[in-house]
């Protein structure tokens, strides 16, 4: 014969239902349930009115991107080395790179990128460019409302990367 | 004021009741559809439709024009006459049975008396299961005339639900109907003049309650509509106005129902501590009882989860019907002893 060892649990079981029993519990739950109910309308509503409220966001948030000049010198951080390009897994950063002249300087190394392009359509944000960057030229912003009316629209260019972004993601404060 | 029994106003004061009582309920319909819609709302921890004019109250308005300037279309498997034809009898049996429901006692208008209700019938309780049993046919023929299986799955549970709880739900009402010897629905008021019938007659009050909720196809007997199973039940394959036809006529049924419990349970336009209002406040009165019993089925609906088919039939006929025919008889024999 099988005995149940020490290791053996007792499970808690609820009542068998039916007969006067059960329903005199089910009737109980269902005023239980009622009060839940209730209680939910004292609580308000938890809805964020998203258009108008926007959900902050935390600091290590991946939007979308931004790249950067020297405070001082108002120089290019990026100096076309197309190690972004090179470890974007979606494939979607184009760099043409061009050389720095006396006459035409752009950026602080010898070299700068001529063209910058990133295909925001196909960019999953997962922020390896930002981390192969060796001059901290790209970063991923905060920026998450990136809707348009068409694809072509979603290529950004140098100058729109390089401009500074409208703040429209609040950024989540230290106690919230 | 004493009740005029029997009593019949002139036709053409009955044309504009008729009227006025249309316009009521045509105007009450989209005011529960919003409550119903911001009360779960909340219910749910948010705050339900909030977009369409202020706090949303254009909502209903964009829904009705929405459904009314869609195409009407048919599957080609329906009949068309019945399909036609079943939406018309939803709503023709929702506003007929808003007719009895009485807002207030005769009322001198202008040196003619009238009856703050559509009609005074002797048989109110009889008129309204009489209806009830007509709108199964809005259901039946509806889901039926579609050719459609879930359509047809949902009007086939839609009858078998709504047999078996409208005789809970009219044996719910005898109790009452001997403690006040009457059937006209103004007698039953005027008989709660001491005490509301609902504390006599609670357990009548919740087996009605229940029966009703089962009867308005309502959360948690929606298992005609049952949405997640049926797809939407027996209007399924409706569309457009006749689909808004239907919407109106399943909340117009609660309106009435909300009624019936008001004018049979909670004393009608009676107000308690022996408050005698003028007459004109009858009416808001009722409506108020009505609202507080409307929250109450939209609450309901918040809470329970739909159940099962054989729960709902074991519930209607296990434990409902027994229930009520013993309220019945107890409430007969105390009716005899005490006379």
């Amino acid at each position: 014969m099988w005995t149940p060892g020490d290791d053996m649990l007792a499970v808690q079981r609820g009542p068998e239902p039916g007969g006067a029993g059960g329903a005199y519990r089910a009737f109980g739950e269902t005023l239980r349930g009622l009060k839940t109910t209730f209680a939910r309308i004292a609580e308000g509503p938890h809805t964020i009115q998203y258009p108008e409220e926007k959900v902050p966001v935390y600091p290590r948030f991946r939007g979308r991107h931004k790249l950067h000049r020297f405070e001082d010198t108002k120089l290019e951080k990026c100096v076309g080395c197309s190690l972004c390009a090179a470890a974007c897994p979606a494939d979607c950063i184009r760099v043409v790179a061009a050389e720095n002249t006396p006459e035409n300087r752009v950026s602080a190394g010898e070299r700068y990128a001529a063209v910058y392009e990133i295909n925001l359509s196909r960019c999953i944000f997962c922020g390896y460019c930002e981390v192969a960057c060796p001059f901290d030229a790209i970063t991923m912003g905060h920026d998450y409302e990136l809707s348009d009316y068409s694809r072509s629209d979603l290529i950004f260019t140098k100058e729109m990367l390089l401009a500074e972004p409208l703040e429209r993601a609040p950024l989540r404060t230290e106690d919230e | 004021m004493i009740a005029l029994v029997g009593y019949y106003e002139p036709w053409w004061i009955q044309i504009l009741k008729g009227i006025v009582i249309f316009a009521v309920a045509l105007q009450l319909v989209p005011v529960v559809l919003m409550a119903e819609r911001k009360i779960m709302g909340r219910m749910q921890g948010r705050y339900g439709p909030n977009r369409v004019g202020p706090y949303g109250a254009l909502q209903p308005l964009a829904d009705i024009l929405k459904l009314l300037t869609k195409e009407q279309f048919r599957p080609t498997t329906s009949v068309g006459f019945l399909f036609a034809l079943a939406p018309l009898i939803s709503i023709l049996t929702a506003v007929a049975a808003f007719a009895i429901i009485p807002f207030g006692d005769v009322q001198d208008i202008f040196g003619t008396p009238v009856g703050l209700y559509g009609i005074d019938v002797s048989i109110g309780p009889l008129y309204l299961f009489a209806l009830g049993a007509i709108a199964f046919y809005g259901i039946m023929l509806g889901g039926w005339a579609s050719g459609s299986k879930y359509s047809f799955l949902g009007a086939m549970r839609g009858a078998a639900q709504l047999i078996s709880y409208e005789v809970s739900q009219g044996l719910a009402l005898v109790g009452v109907i001997f403690t006040a010897g009457t059937l006209s629905l103004t007698g039953i008021v005027h008989a709660q003049e001491g005490m509301w019938f609902i504390v006599p007659q609670f357990v009548g009050f919740l087996i009605f309650l229940v029966a009703s909720f089962a009867e308005t196809n309502r959360a948690p007997f929606d298992l005609t509509e049952a949405d997640a199973e049926l797809v939407g039940g027996y209007n399924t394959e409706y569309g457009g106005g006749r689909f808004a036809s239907y919407y109106f006529a399943e909340y117009l049924n609660v309106l009435v129902v909300s009624g019936i419990v008001t004018t049979v349970f909670l004393g009608g336009w009676l107000l308690p501590f022996g408050i005698h209002p003028p007459g004109w406040v009858d009416p808001f009165v009722v409506l108020f009882k009505m609202s507080l019993v409307t929250f109450l089925f939209i609450w309901v609906r918040a809470t329970l989860p739909r159940l099962r088919y054989d729960q709902l039939m074991s519930f209607g006929w296990k434990v409902l019907l027994p229930l009520a025919t013993l309220n019945a008889l107890v409430t007969a024999i105390l009716v005899v002893a005490t006379h």
